[in-house]
């Protein structure tokens, strides 16, 4: 298998090399000729210049040392990539090894390479660089992409094991080494106790990334999940604290000073660390979300905004020595509600994906750094020292969860069972938050080299044996698994259990979590709603979940006629019950209303030609993918039911769609509502909410036909839900008008006309569609524009 | 609270619902407490205006249907024993095997109870089968969250589409 590994490798492995070695030499040669040392500074030009005042003008020049540093940083960032492209390109590969193993290796070969090649200037990374850019961006996707809801309903167990976790574990760890250290036999004598301790602290830091990915894969249960997550997000912040905590202390110099009031303002210090920091987020977050209500028309700096607010807060808080990762993390996850909901759809993905970029090559570079680290000069092998701190790694980690979770089982509605808290053991993975080592001061620590010989020994144990079999043993011990599905069936059931739950514990008297979680949402939606998000927007979190998933399917559902207008009739018991009335034409209307506000909605912004906005993706090829996609589905769903509430019986009128539009004068003028469309990015790019026919199914069309849609809109007042827009005056225009607005979107709506209500011009069709789209760019110029959902009056022929 | 709740609650009673419920002595004790101060009639039974009257309850969207959840087809009272019954539905699933009496009734927090539980909050009507338009009720009765007639729908037409 390491052949297998080998030969994998070995293409990329010759590309890597021979820019590695290009570079090298490069620098190398370098070296020789001019002055180059490890600043930064761009001296090398004038270098050059001075030195040979007489020559001729050279043609061509090599001036590497202007552009070390980017230089090579590109390089390593390109390595790491080409490298995960490789790893994922071999199929087998992902399955046996986490990627942060490869990580790892590529950096210990970068390391190799550099120390080969005996670079003068190898890189150098100091605490600021790693505090202010690395670890911002990697904190920042963990707050961000973090599930909310199974966080914040297990918050109590995780804030136990998180915090307690990571304090027993440094301190246990720290300890232990100490009482090792003070064996005369392992010649240890001279590393003191607070040295101990601050190893502890950095060693105990899991980075366990790898699990994630492997626990995602493997489908586990949420709760182990988030117990996994949320230790991996506050680990971070707590290490981070009690490592500048400790280093106050240490630089008190004589240990005998320290007093118990000491350690107090150190538990105090610690918990307004925590605290403050994490307030410090929520109030930027809520900044942030306040200041993108307002970015309508520009959009382009709203990720601006987004990922200034967060690094703000990091560097505000790290400035009043809080915790600038608790306050990261809680400015994203604050941000995110309300920013989700503001931002365009295309700021949304920018978000999404540059963050994710931001943290990889974070994470690469750290990774880099630590294997550039291993091959060289700095190491100091002890054996006792690094056999035990291994040993007391695993060991302080089985003792911190089986001892909490064995307590917050006590509390728990599902307690964690023993092969749960196995595999939370096992998990315990080391990585680059044990980076810290590095960047120990050496004044302070005269055998710093012991200590980052012993880090990173933990930490290639560590992620490579456990992340390696972590997998397979979640397999064999059969953790229970996940059973999250995403519909929106679910996800309304779901919350009415909750409001279910909160009202038995109404009646009991009792107190919990599912009441705070109401009171906040109340009070969310009264004022905070109120003053973050945008007006016109939909204010339901079910309709923007809606918006996200099966948008597809559920206008395929309408289409197919599922409803009928007995769906709005109330059994008299019912009736009685819930105090409702029938749906009056003022509900229907202002139901229509909010559909067309909030449900079809067209981001305007992207159809201009402004030079900061993105260009307009519709074609005509693309309409007409989705013309095809649109029939097939339909096709699928007429298999699956025949039950139309109106449809003719025994018809044979073919399902007909509107041709594409043709260019009306009056359509332009008709802007009824505003309406924002904000389309999942993860569903298909073009997929079918538009209906629109193909122009070689266009039959004959006679336009009286159009005035057979008025006696089927009679009987199907109760569906005007679907209706939004739909005027009376059934011309053919108007159809036409509202789909020419509609053609160019790259989500608009559909529409599914009987084939008789479509009036001829099909040959004006296609001509007509260059001409709509002129006519469409000088359009956008009108703020929102709107769209209009035809009902969907499918007759069986 | 305490001495009424001591002296009306007898310990052949409170055996009794901890046998058919599960609850454990101090649970029932305080759950006994607390109908007897929702009781405001204090005739040893709760109607519908006394679950009314707690406040959270009224707003809660499912509010009603949780009310009618305790009282019995047809009555409009509900005395302790049947109060202890439907709540310990909610109790957490037991599923170890010591505390399963094949013998004996199903306990009252078992999975498929609590399934019948939930399913008897959609059935308004009571006919042991839900329909679209009971569907549709349980759709719409989610206030604060402006639940919209076509996504409703649309969700109710899919989980009928199969019908």
């Amino acid at each position: 298998m390491a052949l297998q590994m080998f030969v994998t490798f070995s293409p990329w492995n010759c590309l890597l090399l021979l820019v590695a070695l290009e570079c090298s030499e490069a620098s190398s040669d370098l070296n020789e000729s001019a002055n180059s040392t490890a600043q930064y500074a761009p001296n090398a030009w004038f270098a050059a210049a001075s030195s040979e005042p007489d020559e001729r003008i050279s043609v061509f020049e090599l001036d590497y040392d202007y552009v070390q540093i980017p230089y090579e940083v590109t390089l390593w960032i390109l390595l790491a990539s080409l490298a995960k492209i490789g790893f994922h390109l071999y199929r087998r590969l992902p399955g046996l090894m986490p990627e942060s193993c490869l990580l790892i290796l590529v950096g210990a070969l970068v390391g190799a390479i550099i120390f080969g090649t005996d670079h003068k200037s190898p890189p150098v990374m100091d605490s600021s660089i790693y505090f202010l850019y690395l670890l911002p961006p990697i904190v920042l996707e963990g707050g961000y992409f973090m599930p909310t809801r199974p966080f914040f309903e297990n918050i109590g167990s995780i804030l136990w094991w998180a915090v307690l976790g990571a304090l027993i574990n440094a301190l246990g760890i720290g300890l232990s080494l100490y009482f090792i250290c003070q064996v005369k036999a392992f010649g240890l004598g001279d590393v003191n106790l607070l040295q101990n301790l601050l190893f502890g602290s950095l060693i105990s830091a899991v980075d366990p990334v790898a699990v994630l990915a492997v626990f995602e894969e493997a489908r586990v249960n949420e709760q182990l999940y988030m117990m996994i997550f949320g230790e991996a997000l506050l680990n971070d912040g707590i290490t981070v604290v009690l490592y500048n905590m400790l280093i106050a202390f240490t630089k008190m110099h004589k240990f005998e000073d320290i007093e118990p009031v000491d350690i107090l303002a150190g538990c105090a210090r610690f918990i307004i660390v925590g605290l403050g920091g994490i307030l410090f987020g929520i109030v930027f977050g809520f900044i942030s979300a306040f200041i993108t209500r307002f970015t309508q028309n520009i959009s382009a700096i709203e990720p601006l905004i987004v990922f200034m607010f967060s690094y703000l807060s990091y560097l505000a808080a790290e400035t009043l020595y809080l915790s600038g990762i608790l306050a990261i993390t809680a400015c994203a996850v604050t941000m995110k509600k309300y920013v989700e909901e503001n931002v365009s759809q295309t700021s949304y993905t920018t978000i999404k994906y540059f963050m994710k970029m931001l943290s990889s090559v974070s994470e690469t570079l750290i990774f880099i750094f630590m294997g550039v680290s291993t091959v060289g000069k700095n190491h100091e092998w002890n054996w006792a020292f690094i056999c035990f701190t291994l040993a007391f790694c695993q060991i302080w980690r089985a003792i911190s969860v089986f001892a909490l979770f064995y307590i917050s089982n006590q509390f728990r509605t599902f307690p964690f069972s023993i092969k749960d808290q196995c595999i939370i053991f096992y998990s315990g993975v080391r990585g680059a938050g044990s980076f810290l080592a590095f960047l120990l001061p050496l004044s302070l620590f005269p055998r710093k080299k012991m200590f980052v010989t012993a880090t990173l020994v933990v930490i290639y144990f560590t992620a490579f044996i456990q992340g390696i079999t972590v997998g397979p043993l979640v397999r064999y011990l059969d953790v229970k698994k996940t059973n999250k599905k995403e519909s929106i069936n679910e996800e309304l059931h779901i919350r009415l259990m909750d409001h279910l739950k909160a009202g038995i514990e109404d009646v009991c008297g009792h107190w919990s979590h599912y009441q705070v979680r109401d009171k906040f949402k109340k009070f969310d939606h009264r004022y905070l709603r109120k003053i973050l998000i945008r007006k016109n927007l939909p204010k339901s979190s079910i309709v923007s979940l809606y918006k996200k998933l099966e948008m597809k399917q559920a206008i395929e559902m309408v289409e197919t006629g599922i409803l009928s207008s007995t769906a709005f009739s109330i059994p008299h018991q019912a009736q009685r019950i819930q105090g409702i009335k029938r749906l009056s034409p003022e509900d229907v209307e202002s139901i229509r209303d909010i559909l067309t506000s909030n449900m079809y909605q067209v981001r305007q912004r992207t159809l201009s030609y402004n030079k900061y906005n993105l260009k307009p993706q519709t074609s005509e090829k693309q309409a007409k993918e989705i013309l095809i996609r649109r029939q097939n589905t339909l096709r699928e769903s007429m298999r699956k039911g025949h039950s139309l509430p109106w449809g003719k019986p025994a018809g044979t009128k073919n399902v007909r769609y509107l041709s594409f539009p043709y260019g009306n004068p009056q359509s332009a003028g008709r802007h009824t509502r505003a309406a924002e469309f904000s389309d999942d990015d993860s569903s298909d790019p073009g997929s079918p909410s538009i209906m629109f026919s193909a122009l070689s199914r266009i039959g004959s069309l006679q336009k009286q036909e159009a005035q057979e849609i008025i006696p089927m809109k009679s009987l199907h007042r109760g569906r005007k839900a679907f209706n939004s827009g739909y005027q009376r005056n059934t011309s053919q225009e108007e159809y036409l008008g509202g789909v020419r607005r509609v053609a160019l979107r790259p989500k608009p709506l559909f529409h599914a006309v009987d084939e008789e209500g479509e009036s001829g011009g099909e040959s004006e069709g296609k001509a007509s569609l260059v001409e709509v789209q002129s006519r469409w760019t000088a359009d956008h110029g009108h703020g929102r524009d709107h769209n209009r959902s035809h009902s969907p009056l499918l007759q069986k022929k | 609270m305490g001495s009424r709740a001591s002296t009306l609650l007898r310990d052949e009673e409170l055996e009794e619902i901890k046998k058919e419920t599960g609850f454990s002595h101090s649970q029932i004790t305080r759950l006994y407490s607390r109908f007897t101060s929702l009781d405001k009639g204090e005739n040893g039974t709760l109607s519908r205006e006394d679950f009314q009257r707690i406040p959270e309850l009224a707003i809660n969207p499912l509010g009603d249907r949780i009310i009618n959840a305790f009282f019995p087809e047809g009555e409009d009272q509900v005395n302790f024993r049947g109060f202890m019954r439907t709540l310990a539905h909610f109790r957490p699933i037991e599923d170890n095997e010591k505390s399963k009496d094949v013998n004996g009734p199903e306990p009252l927090n078992s999975r498929s109870n609590k399934l019948h539980f939930a399913f008897r909050l959609y059935d308004l009507d009571k006919d042991e089968k839900i329909s679209r338009d009971e569907l549709l009720q349980v759709c719409r009765g989610a206030p604060g969250e402006l639940v919209l007639g076509l996504c409703l729908l649309i969700i109710v037409g899919r989980n009928c589409s199969f019908l």
